[in-house]
C-alpha cells in the first residue's frame, strides 16, 4: 500500500492517534504563539495607521484571522462528518464534534470585533446585511451542532447526528464567502485574495498573514486536545486506554 | 468499497445535492428582495419600493455638501456616477462621512428628495498607509494638470 495511505489508515486507529497528537500538541501551541506574537507585534508597532480609518482598522487582525478560522473549521467539522457519516469512523466522529465549540467561539469573535469595529467606521454596532446575517447563521449553526450532540444519550448516534447537521450547514459557506459579491452590503467586499492582487498594502498583510497562520496552529491544537479527552471517553473499556492508566488498575491488587 | 458504505455514500451524496440546489433556488428568488440598498438610478428607475422605507447608496458627491447654520441639518448629494439623489438629514454623521465616501442612508422619498433617518458611512475593501494614499492623490493631480496642459 501508498505509505500515505497506509499512515491515513494508522491515524485513523484511536489509539494512534492518541499518541501522534499527544506529540504535537506542544509543537503547534509553541508555533502558534511564536507567530501570534510575531504577528501582533508587526500589527500593533510596525504597520502604518489606514488612510481612512486611522488606528482603528488594527481590530481587523484579530477579526479577519477569526472569520477565516470560523469558516474552515466549519468545513473541518463538515468534511469529518461525511466521513463519520458514510464510513462510521470513530475518529471522525470525535475530530467532527471536537472542532464545533473551537469553531463557534472564532465566529463569536469575529461578531463582537466587528461589531465594536462597526460602531465608529459605519456608526453602528448591528445592522441586517447578507454577510453580517449570514455569520450568525453560521453561529447559530454551531449552536446546532453542539446543542444536538449534547442532547441524544448514545455518543455515537449523537455524534452521527449532529455531523448530518453539520453538513446541511455547509450551504451557509458559500453564501457567507459571496455574501458581498452576490448582494449589496454595507460590509466591504474581499481585500485578499488568493487569486490576483490584494487591496492591502505589504506593510500591512504580513502581520495579517502570520496572525492567519497562528490561528490555524491553535485551532488544531486545541482540536487534538478535544480529541484525546473525547477518545478517552468514548473508548474508557478498552484495552489501550487501560495500558495508559498502569497506576489505577494495580492499587485494586 | 462495500455496498453499505456505497449505500450511505450515495443517499448522503444525493441529500446534500437536493439541500445545495434548494439553497440555491431560494438565494436565487431571494437575490433582488436581500438588496441591502437601492442606488439612485435604480430609485430614479421606480426599483425602490414606492412610499416605505428603503436604503439608498452611493457616493457623496463632491462640493454638494450644505450645513444649515445653527442646527444638525445636512444637505447633499448622493451620486452612483451616473444619476444623482439630493438627500436631506438632520443628526450626527459618522467620521468618515465626507465628499467622496461611500455612504449607505435609510429613509424614504419626499418630494423628490431623500429624508434620511440614519446614515452609515461604507468602508472599501482597500487599506494603505496615509503616506501611500497621498502620494497616489499627487500623482493623480500631477497626471490631470498634464492633461490640462497638454491639450491646450
Amino acid at each position: 500500500m501508498n505509505p500515505i495511505v497506509l499512515w491515513f489508515h494508522k491515524l485513523g486507529s484511536p489509539p494512534y492517534f492518541y499518541r501522534f497528537a499527544g506529540r504535537w500538541i506542544p509543537w503547534l501551541y509553541a508555533i502558534a504563539l511564536v507567530a501570534a506574537a510575531f504577528g501582533f507585534y508587526g500589527a500593533l508597532f510596525t504597520a502604518p495607521a489606514d488612510y481612512q480609518q486611522g488606528d482603528s482598522f488594527r481590530i481587523m487582525y484579530v477579526h479577519v484571522p477569526c472569520a477565516w478560522m470560523g469558516l474552515f473549521a466549519y468545513l473541518f467539522m463538515a468534511a469529518n462528518g461525511f466521513i463519520a457519516l458514510v464510513w462510521r469512523i470513530k475518529l471522525s466522529e470525535t475530530l467532527a464534534m471536537a472542532s464545533a465549540p473551537v469553531g463557534a467561539a472564532f465566529t463569536f469573535i469575529t461578531l463582537v470585533t466587528g461589531s465594536l469595529w462597526g460602531k465608529p467606521t459605519w456608526g453602528t454596532w448591528w445592522t441586517w446585511d447578507a454577510r453580517l446575517t449570514s455569520e450568525l447563521v453560521l453561529l447559530f449553526l454551531y449552536f446546532g451542532v453542539i446543542g444536538l450532540y449534547h442532547a441524544i444519550e448514545d455518543r455515537r448516534q449523537a455524534a452521527r447526528a449532529a455531523a448530518f447537521l453539520a453538513l446541511i450547514g455547509v450551504v451557509n459557506l458559500p453564501i457567507v464567502h459571496y455574501s458581498v459579491i452576490w448582494w449589496n452590503t454595507l460590509h466591504q467586499g474581499q481585500t485578499v485574495s488568493l487569486i490576483g492582487p490584494s487591496k492591502i498594502a505589504p506593510s500591512m498583510l504580513w502581520p495579517l498573514l502570520t496572525l492567519a497562520f497562528a490561528t490555524h496552529m491553535y485551532f488544531f491544537a486545541s482540536l487534538f486536545a478535544r480529541a484525546r479527552v473525547a477518545l478517552l471517553e468514548l473508548e474508557s473499556g478498552k484495552e489501550w486506554v487501560r495500558a495508559l492508566l498502569p497506576a489505577t488498575e494495580t492499587s485494586h491488587d | 468499497m462495500t455496498p453499505t458504505r456505497k449505500r450511505r455514500l450515495i443517499a448522503v451524496s444525493l441529500i446534500l445535492a437536493a439541500i445545495g440546489i434548494a439553497a440555491a433556488l431560494t438565494v436565487l428568488a431571494l437575490s433582488r428582495n436581500m438588496s441591502y440598498l437601492f442606488s439612485p438610478s435604480e430609485v430614479l428607475a421606480g426599483k425602490a419600493p414606492d412610499g416605505a422605507s428603503f436604503r439608498l447608496g452611493g457616493v457623496v458627491l463632491e462640493h454638494s455638501i450644505k450645513r444649515a447654520p445653527g442646527s444638525l441639518t445636512v444637505d447633499f448629494i448622493v451620486t452612483d456616477r451616473f444619476h444623482d439623489m439630493p438627500v436631506q438629514y438632520t443628526g450626527v454623521l459618522p467620521d468618515l462621512f465626507r465628499e467622496g465616501q461611500s455612504i449607505i442612508a435609510t429613509g424614504q422619498m419626499r418630494n423628490g428628495h431623500f429624508a434620511a433617518r440614519e446614515v452609515l458611512a461604507k468602508h472599501d475593501e482597500t487599506y494603505m498607509p496615509k503616506e501611500v494614499a497621498d502620494a497616489i492623490a499627487k500623482a493623480k493631480t500631477a497626471e490631470a494638470a498634464q492633461h490640462a496642459s497638454g491639450s491646450h
